[in-house]
Parts: structure tokens; C-alpha cells; sequence
């Protein structure tokens, strides 16, 4: 019988070593696979590569991880937040290498890793700093910039409810980076709310099919929370 | 003369997007423009973390931070809306199938060339998000600003001094002062605010503007 639950946070993420790129999926707090940045902190590994669209929040989960020391370099499109202190610290003196990449074409780039694309001609960034010492073509009388995928080793993500084969949905606009992030590493993660029979998600209605994800732990429910009230301001 | 305070802008781009329109607004000054969208017109307000048919801000105390605009503030779903994940969310706008983005800016060039990034400062970290994709994405892109900087500076220009964002994407420039489109032929002015002359407008601007024909 096929079960791909996983009895705790620690086991899904056995294996993860040194040197790792590793794709966390969430926008700002939103999908964010707190429960799974946590046991990463916990799991040791080193000098991480971490794919994100932003580059953490105030001192908790990926802010945690990079104040840990355990990330060598960040793939992002959003570092700059108003609570992004630890990376910003970390940047300014830097410990930390950012990989700045336009936000579609870093969903595209780990959306090609997981569709077996090579690479491919973008619009987006042409003629920008961000476009520098790329290959460009001109097709069809538009000018395109060459872009490559990004591969991961795991990819942790957040999703509502999965089944023992790995079947996923997700809630509202915590989905983002989740289903593509899990087509584009060797070892994906989920961390869900619940796990579900299967034969209880609708066919019609799972947005990740489980060839796609290896291993599920699930946290009980989740719901994204907001910021923390900024000082003196009233809760 | 009467500049537009910042809502007059809004309801002045407003004016611009018609029902049935597919429309993602950014963050900032844009976002004010959803305020002004008469309720009686049908728009479909996308958001770039996979929201079509977003809403208005949730009562005090309705919020869900699983629910958030671009900017990460909670937002609403409309009856009929719907999520999607970030590939196809970009692909809505790098596949030309946004009508119109509105986005602010720093500079526009006499060429629609776009800065709205990064002022390029060395000390400044970077952060683009979706801004390059916006730029170049929808079928017409729209910037909003102030026609001039605080300490009176051009935004529009003939070339831009800040890093670009996108080149030759902006289609209309929309001010406090006045609404301008690039056209192939360079600027012209559309429409200026009462007790302003063109010539008093041209001399705010830092590329060469036309009346209309």
C-alpha cells in the first residue's frame, strides 16, 4: 500500500544535506510552509539555497532560518518588505546572496524545471539590469531574453487537505507557488491541514496530482496570520 | 491652476477602464483606482499571487491572511472569482491577456520607457516582484503619478535615469497635471487641468509634448 504520510515534520524532511536547494512556496505569509521551515531549522542542514518570493518576515520561519546562518543564497523576486530586517542585515554586511529574478519568470523558470523545458524566451526584463549578459533573440519583431530553470532538491509546500498518494488542494491565494514549486524538485514535501481518505477529494477539483509530491505530514489547521501589529500600535 | 488630488486621479483613470475589462492595478496609488470603478461596471480586478475577480477590503476583524492583494493586504473574493497558481497567474499577463495595468512609476520616457523599480541607489536593496512582468504584459499599460517630484524634478523624460523596468511599454501617462499618451509620433497631451496652459505644462514636463490633432 502505497503511504506517503509522514509521522512528523522531521521525517518528511529526512535526507534534506548541505549545499540543498531547497523551494519553499508562499507569497509574504500566505502559503507559507511554517511548520516545514520550522523542522528545517531543527534539521541542521548548511549553506541552503533557497528559492522564495520573498526573502522572510520579521524573526520567524525562512527569517529564522537565514538568522540560523544555514542559508548561503536566496532566489527571490521580493527581498525588501518592511519586516525583512534579518535579511536585510544579513544582505548589507554580505552573508547572503540574493538571485534577484522577475516574478513570473521565477514562477516560470521552476515551472519549466518541472515540465522538463530547458529554458525559454521571455519579454519580461528585456533591456532591464536584471536581463545583463543574457542571451536575447528577436522573434517575430518582439526581443525576448533567455531564461533557465531552476531545479530544486525539495521543494516544501503548503496545501489544505492531500491523500496517502499525494493528491492536493489548496486554500484561496495560498496556492502560488505550491503547485509549481512541487513539479520542479526531486523530494516534495507538503505539509497540509489535513489528511484526507482516499476518494474524498473530488478528482475534478485536485490541483496537484500526487506524482508530484513524495512525502505529506499533516499540522492541523493553519490559516495564515497576519503581521504582528506594528510597535504602539493598537492590536 | 488645480492639481487632482490623489482620489481625482483615481476616478480620473477609472473613467478609463471599461466594463468587461481584465485589469490588474499595483500596488500603491494604482490600488485607489478599484475605490472609483462605478459598482454598476463589471471588471475583472486580477491580482498577481492568483486572485481574478478580487474584491474590496474584508470588514475589521473578517480578515484571512490566505486572502491577500500584491501589496499582502487582505483583500476579498467576488461571487464568480477565482485562484490560480503563480505560472498561470504570470501568464495572464506575459500572454497579453490583461487589458490594462496601472502601475506608478518614477520616470517615463518620451518612448514609454518605464522605471518603477529601483532608484539604483547602492545602499538600496533590490526588489522588482512583478513589476517587469506587469509592464510588459498587458495589452495597454497605464502609469499614475505625481507630474513632478517633490522637489520639483521631471518624472517625464527624455530618457530615464533610474534602472528601466520595461522598455517602450507605457501607453498613458495619467498625472496630478494632465493625461498624456506616447504615441509613436512623442507625446501628446490629452487633456491638463483648468488655469494650466500647455506651454506652462510643457515647461513641468522633460520631453517634448504635442496637443492633440
Amino acid at each position: 500500500m502505497i503511504d506517503k504520510i509522514q509521522s512528523s515534520c522531521a521525517q518528511a524532511l529526512a535526507g534534506v544535506r548541505d549545499g540543498d536547494t531547497v523551494m519553499t512556496s508562499g507569497f509574504g505569509g500566505a502559503g507559507l510552509p511554517s511548520a516545514l521551515i520550522e523542522a528545517l531549522i531543527d534539521q541542521g542542514a548548511r549553506e541552503l539555497v533557497i528559492v522564495n518570493n520573498n526573502a522572510g518576515n520579521g524573526e520567524t520561519g525562512l527569517a529564522a532560518l537565514m538568522k540560523a546562518g544555514r542559508v548561503r543564497k536566496i532566489i527571490c523576486s521580493f527581498p525588501r518588505q518592511a519586516d525583512s530586517h534579518v535579511f536585510d542585515s544579513l544582505y548589507r554586511s554580505g552573508k547572503i546572496e540574493l538571485e534577484l529574478v522577475p516574478q513570473g519568470n521565477l514562477a516560470e523558470r521552476i515551472r519549466a524545471a518541472g515540465a522538463g523545458i530547458g529554458g525559454f524566451f521571455t519579454p519580461t526584463g528585456y533591456g532591464t539590469d536584471l536581463a545583463r549578459g543574457k542571451e536575447t533573440r528577436r522573434i517575430d519583431g518582439r526581443d525576448y531574453v533567455f531564461e533557465t530553470p531552476i531545479h530544486g532538491d525539495f521543494a516544501l509546500i503548503k496545501a489544505l487537505r492531500g491523500d496517502r498518494w499525494g493528491n492536493l488542494v489548496y486554500r484561496k491565494a495560498a496556492r502560488n507557488f505550491g503547485p509549481v514549486m512541487a513539479m520542479a524538485a526531486r523530494c516534495t514535501v507538503a505539509q497540509v491541514d489535513e489528511v484526507v481518505p482516499l476518494g474524498a477529494l473530488d478528482p475534478e477539483h485536485v490541483v496537484t496530482p500526487g506524482i508530484f509530491v513524495h512525502r505529506l505530514v499533516a499540522v492541523g489547521s493553519t490559516v495564515s496570520i497576519g503581521p504582528a501589529p506594528a510597535k504602539g500600535a493598537k492590536a | 491652476m488645480k492639481k487632482l488630488s490623489r482620489d481625482q486621479m483615481a476616478a480620473r483613470v477609472a473613467r478609463d477602464i471599461p466594463e468587461g475589462a481584465y485589469v490588474n492595478l499595483g500596488i500603491g496609488l494604482p490600488t485607489q483606482v478599484a475605490n472609483h470603478l462605478p459598482t454598476d461596471r463589471e471588471v475583472f480586478l486580477h491580482s498577481e499571487n492568483g486572485i481574478l475577480g478580487m474584491g474590496p477590503a474584508p470588514a475589521p476583524g473578517q480578515e484571512d491572511w490566505d486572502l491577500v492583494n500584491a501589496g499582502k493586504q487582505p483583500v476579498t473574493l467576488l461571487t464568480g472569482g477565482a485562484y490560480f497558481h503563480h505560472a498561470d497567474s504570470f501568464a495572464m499577463m506575459r500572454g497579453g491577456h490583461l487589458d490594462i495595468c496601472v502601475l506608478g512609476a518614477f520616470q517615463v520616457s518620451a518612448t514609454g520607457d518605464l522605471a518603477n523599480w529601483h532608484t539604483g541607489g547602492a545602499d538600496a536593496i533590490p526588489a522588482v516582484g512583478g513589476a517587469m512582468d506587469l509592464a510588459i504584459g498587458a495589452k495597454r499599460t497605464f502609469v499614475m503619478m505625481e507630474h513632478v517630484t517633490k522637489s520639483g524634478e521631471h518624472k517625464i523624460v527624455e530618457r530615464c535615469s533610474y534602472p528601466l523596468t520595461g522598455i517602450g511599454c507605457v501607453a498613458r501617462i495619467y498625472t496630478d497635471l494632465a493625461v498624456i499618451d506616447v504615441t509613436p509620433q512623442g507625446l501628446v497631451a490629452i487633456e491638463w487641468v483648468e488655469g494650466l496652459s500647455l506651454s506652462d505644462l510643457q515647461s513641468l514636463t522633460g520631453a517634448p509634448l504635442r496637443a492633440p490633432a
